[in-house]
């Protein structure tokens, strides 16, 4: 990871670099806990957000992160922007650049946006999520949650803590996965992991094939599954994104697939509830199952600053290809 | 330093060939009691003082002062780890990743701090270092420990207390541990 300019796809990033932005992101999260939890790491970088979709906590989370890193950010919506006067998205995106940017922290509604700024940019380009595609950095600090838990309940130190944890862990991944970006970024990751995974959805949210997906079992069967895995992960319902078409109704698909506090109180004392966020309450996830202690929701949320400051800084730290050594960084200096 | 930034170093790292032990164990030993009685003496007691050892090399060593400490004062003496990845001025020029992470016992508001590490060459280590313990507090005081100083330093900064000064190239490396210290080269991979 420490030589990668983007980061546009879990598909990419072999096992032994998703343990080392866990590993890093231990780092910022101590540094999370500070009474001035920010470092100068990236002071003089400047990271721009685009973001062509509604967002709350991602595109707060990266720029947190980054003003955690010391780095400068500029944020920008395309509304508002001059792609509402018909520029194109390259244009855009190309004119910004000029100013001189170091990241693009890009998310868009449609798939491969992200890939396609990084032919346009020099720049680093971390996919914020785009379309059905990927959502990178939501997989990313899932694993961290989970190894964080599983880490805590060992009494384990954090860095004695690799990605052992992973391996034979059981999950669910429940619900609209036909069109989410974060099961295509989340299943990968915990696949690459060693976890084994289980798809639960209704036939007409699963995707048109799952030919190549690193999946163990579909099923149609909720309340078959729980008891039986340490890690229920619920998606989003995606409304907006036309699930409505693909259902009789939200209620029909919470009565077979939400997790109400009966179905919760199936799964094993220990199992974990995970959530993406935004939740929808009382479709995929009653009220009450979402307070509960083994819901880590905000968790996720909290952690997803320091690897997001993870994920920054390993692409923008990364030794630029043309800068010459100096002598003295050139010997792998003991004590410096 | 960190082991993982000296094997990481440009060009993509290399392997450390021992060629001289110039420390044994015990001489280690030696000098780390030493450099513990230097502390009392030289801040009458122990009173606030926290000692700081820096990821990786200085970790080892300033748990070992404090076992000297406790055993010669009776009085036990916070440890703090500190990680300076972050603060370091060479970040975007040869990869530089955390090592360990920091644990910094408490405010440093008041304290004295003695920081620990293995060796002192370009000084910019113990520079990364200042700036880092400057975010726990405002500490009363800071002194500087190392069991190597091997020279060429690039930045105004000196010890207070040293296990051993030794003259070294440019372009040796020296390797400390509890077990001893040897100089060497590093070969490319």
């Amino acid at each position: 990871m420490t030589q990668r300019r983007h980061l546009l796809s879990v598909n990419d990033l072999s096992p032994d670099e998703i343990a080392e932005v866990l590993r890093v992101s231990d780092a910022f999260v101590e540094v999370g806990h500070r009474d001035i939890p920010k470092v100068p790491a990236l002071r003089g970088r400047t990271v721009v957000t685009v973001f062509a979709e509604q967002s709350t906590r991602t595109r707060l989370s990266f720029e947190t992160a980054a003003k955690r890193l010391s780095a400068d950010v500029l944020s920008f919506g395309l509304e508002g922007s001059s792609v509402k006067k018909g520029e194109s998205l390259r244009d855009t995106v190309e004119t910004v650049a000029a100013l001189g940017v170091d990241a693009f922290v890009v998310r868009h509604p449609s798939a491969g946006a992200p890939a396609a700024v990084a032919r346009w940019v020099d720049a680093s380009v971390i996919n914020a999520g785009d379309g059905w595609h990927e959502h990178p950095t939501q997989a990313l600090l899932d694993c961290y949650t989970i190894r964080q838990v599983l880490a805590e309940r060992s009494g384990q130190p954090l860095e004695k803590a690799g990605t052992e944890c992973f391996v034979g862990l059981r999950v669910a991944v429940v619900g609209d996965v036909r069109h989410s970006r974060v099961a295509r970024s989340v299943i990968w990751a915990l696949a690459a992991l060693g976890t084994e995974i289980t798809i639960v959805a209704p036939g007409s949210l699963l995707p048109p094939s799952l030919e190549g997906w690193p999946v163990a079992a579909v099923s149609h069967d909720l309340d078959g599954v729980l008891p039986n895995v340490d890690i229920c992960y619920l998606l989003r319902l995606q409304i907006e994104r036309g699930t409505g078409e693909f259902l009789p109704s939200a209620r029909e698909y919470s009565a077979g697939y939400g997790l109400s506090v009966r179905r919760a109180e199936r799964m094993a004392e220990d199992a974990l509830v995970m959530h993406p966020g935004p939740m929808n309450r009382g479709i995929e996830i009653a009220d009450e199952v979402a307070t509960l202690p083994r819901s880590v929701v905000l968790r996720q949320v909290a952690n997803g600053v320091a690897v997001r400051m993870a994920v920054l800084f390993m692409l923008l730290g990364r030794a630029a290809e043309s800068v010459p050594v100096p002598p003295a960084a050139m010997l792998g200096t003991v004590g410096a | 330093m960190a082991e993982r930034e000296r094997r990481l170093a440009p060009p993509r790292g290399g392997v450390f060939v021992p060629r001289v032990q110039v420390l044994s164990a015990q001489d280690v030993q030696r000098a780390l009691t030493r450099i513990a009685h230097e502390i009392v003496e030289r801040n009458r007691g122990l009173e606030d003082v926290v000692l700081v050892g820096l990821q990786t090399g200085g970790v080892p060593l300033a748990y070992r002062i404090a076992r000297v400490l406790e055993d010669v004062e009776g009085t036990a003496v916070p440890v703090g780890l500190l990680d300076v990845a972050f603060y370091r001025d060479d970040i975007g020029i040869r990869p530089v990743l955390p090592e360990a992470v920091t644990e910094i016992p408490g405010d440093l508001a008041g304290q004295l701090v003695v920081m620990v590490d293995d060796v002192l060459f370009t000084g910019r280590t113990v520079r990364a270092a200042l700036n880092a313990l400057a975010d726990y507090g405002r500490a009363r005081a800071v002194q500087l420990a190392v069991m190597v100083d091997r020279g060429h330093r690039e930045l105004p900064i000196r010890p207070d207390y040293v296990g051993k000064n030794m003259p070294t190239r440019i372009d040796e490396q020296v390797d400390v541990s509890l077990e001893g210290v040897v100089l060497g080269d590093v070969v490319p991979r």
